[in-house]
């Protein structure tokens, strides 16, 4: 069943000059498989479109299941020149909690959020 | 038995909050209290702000009120303090602490300011290419404002062996604030990479204050704390080989977590094994964390590789202005009178000449925060504010953004919402660039004040 990633998965993002770094964590062991297969840099910038500009590297730190995907040209040419509301891009890592994963049955039960799985599975 | 450090957060940044780190100085039975609180930008607006206002004294806007909470509680219990509140001077700051140091009857207290990251006059002639761009440094030359390295945490280190109870610092990394004193109280040689990695990354986890303990984190529904409107600063007990376990005053709100903690060791972080500072090369991907106790870490195993033998600089350069403003709408057709609002504008730009780099019209409540990542299917919000900016190379050119947002109130379109302007609706942009200066160029000094 395909599901929002924030079922499976947290995130936080940080600034540097014109990169931002998203960071997304697996909720559980089991779901980190399932975010490195699927959720892949080719796949994570296209999911920002526009929003970053430049080359997005993916880094996998399987110690704390988690991936790094450094944004290259994702906050406007700097935090001090964007004219973005959100120069720092702190509210830049809620996006990705949007994009659809494809979680096989078994797993189902172990997803986070479960009462408010009906409002944010699209139609 | 055993030796362990108490090392806690007083401050992630200039404007965070002061009741916690009062706490913490009060019931964290700390034998070091940190405050950072410098952004990249803030040697340069500092800079910028001296120029014009001769009584800004060029350290911590809120420096008064961080000593006036925390110095009894430190004095009484003999809590050391390590802080770059000096922002561009160091030495102001050292003596304004020991002022307070005076008010509240602590005599002969030793306070260190370390000074030395300030290189704007020698940046050019030290420095090469610019590290985003490629080009020479010198190409900064006719908009400078301000250079400053990236110091490590040996002369704090230095200052505490010398006595001093307060150390005030410029520019330095923040990490290395928290690391320096496990530098001092475990005698680490600073070229002990695998020590140093260790208590470099204790001190990543510290740098952001709450953002370890449950701020900046919690999601309704999916990553709830207690009482997210209580928070505790955190606080590393650190052992001889730079493993802590990282905790929080009791009865605070928040929580230290496997999330929580693993939310804040990647960020600003991009590459994880080699994730630089001027102390250690740090590598988070060896680290390993145990959920010991109710709001108790255990972070041990993180890797350091050899420091590198250069430091970063930080150059800010004027770069124009940005003019900005909003209006509003709401009801049913929000979205479409704020559509014809954006044409308006863009039209009114037109009219009236405005030379600008960029100019972005948002609908917030809908796209403003997200941009061209907002998905296409997102619902139709009922209120929007339309928000306006524009950079450009003058104020002259700025100022016409709110001016033509001023047309919006009469000669606009029907059920606008806006506001008087009391305040400038321009301001001045500071562009950062970085270089890479040799670590041999900068040596940094040491002055000892008393109280």
């Amino acid at each position: 069943m395909k599901v929002q990633l924030q079922h499976i998965a947290h995130a936080r993002s940080g600034d540097k000059s014109d990169t931002s770094n998203i960071a997304v964590f697996a909720f559980e062991p089991e779901f980190y498989p399932l975010l490195k297969q699927q959720l892949t840099a080719e796949k994570f910038k296209a999911f920002y479109a526009g929003a970053i500009r430049g080359e997005v590297i993916r880094y996998e730190v399987d110690n704390i299941e988690a991936m790094n995907f450094v944004c290259h040209g994702a906050l406007g040419g700097g935090v001090s020149r964007s004219l973005c509301l959100d120069n720092y891009g702190k509210a830049l890592s809620a996006a990705v909690l949007g994009f659809e994963i494809d979680v096989p049955d078994a797993l189902l039960p172990k997803l986070h959020g479960q009462a408010l799985m009906k409002k944010s599975i699209k139609s | 038995m055993k030796k362990i450090i108490r090392i806690g957060a007083g401050a992630a940044w200039w404007g965070d909050r002061v009741e916690p780190a009062q706490l913490n100085a009060e019931k964290g039975q700390l034998d070091y209290l940190c405050f950072e609180t410098m952004a990249e930008a803030t040697v340069s607006a500092a800079q910028v702000r001296a120029r014009r206002d001769p009584s800004f004294e060029g350290y911590d806007t809120y420096l008064d009120d961080r000593m006036k909470a925390v110095l009894p509680a430190c004095m009484k219990q003999g809590t050391k303090i390590i802080s770059n509140q000096g922002w561009i001077n160091p030495d102001a700051a050292a003596q304004r602490i020991v002022h307070w140091l005076q008010h509240f009857g602590y005599k002969g207290v030793k306070v260190a300011s370390v000074n030395g990251s300030l290189i704007t006059d020698k940046v050019l002639s030290m420095t090469d290419k610019i590290l985003e761009n490629g080009l020479p440094t010198s190409s900064l030359s006719p908009n400078l404002i301000s250079a400053e390295v990236y110091l490590g945490a040996e002369p704090i280190a230095l200052a505490l062996k010398e006595g001093a109870q307060i150390v005030v610092t410029g520019r330095v990394a923040d990490p290395s604030i928290f690391m320096a004193p496990m530098m001092h109280e475990f005698g680490w040689d600073p070229l002990d990479a695998k020590r140093l990695g260790q208590g470099m990354g204790i001190g990543h986890l510290l740098e952001c204050g709450a953002q370890v303990t449950g701020g900046y984190f919690s999601d309704p529904g999916f990553k709830d704390v207690p009482e997210p409107w209580n928070f505790g600063f955190p606080i590393a007990e650190v052992e001889s080989d730079g493993s802590a376990t990282l905790s929080k005053v009791a009865g605070t709100g928040g929580a230290i977590n496997l999330q929580t903690v693993k939310e804040q060791m990647l960020y600003e972080v991009h590459d994880p094994a080699n994730y630089l500072t001027p102390d250690v090369v740090v590598d988070f991907t060896t680290a390993r964390l145990e959920q010991v106790g109710p709001d108790r870490v255990r972070v041990s195993e993180i890797g350091g590789k050899l420091r590198p033998p250069t430091l970063k600089v930080s150059i800010g350069c004027t770069e124009g202005f940005i003019g900005e403003d909003m209006f509003f709408y709401a009801g049913p057709g929000a979205l479409r009178r704020a559509e014809l609002a954006k044409k308006i504008l863009t039209e009114r730009f037109r009219i009236v000449g405005l030379e600008a780099e960029e100019i972005r019209i948002d609908f917030l409540g809908l796209n403003a925060i997200h941009g061209a990542a907002t998905p296409a299917n997102a619902p139709e919000p009922y209120e929007i504010a339309v928000r306006v900016a524009a950079r450009t190379k003058t104020r002259e050119q700025a100022i016409k953004v709110g001016r033509e947002v001023d047309g919006m109130a009469v000669s606009g379109i029907g059920h606008t919402g806006k506001r008087v302007p009391h305040a400038d609706r321009t301001r001045e942009v500071i562009g950062v660039w970085s270089s890479l200066v040799p670590r041999e160029k900068v040596p940094a000094t040491v002055r000892y004040f008393e109280s």
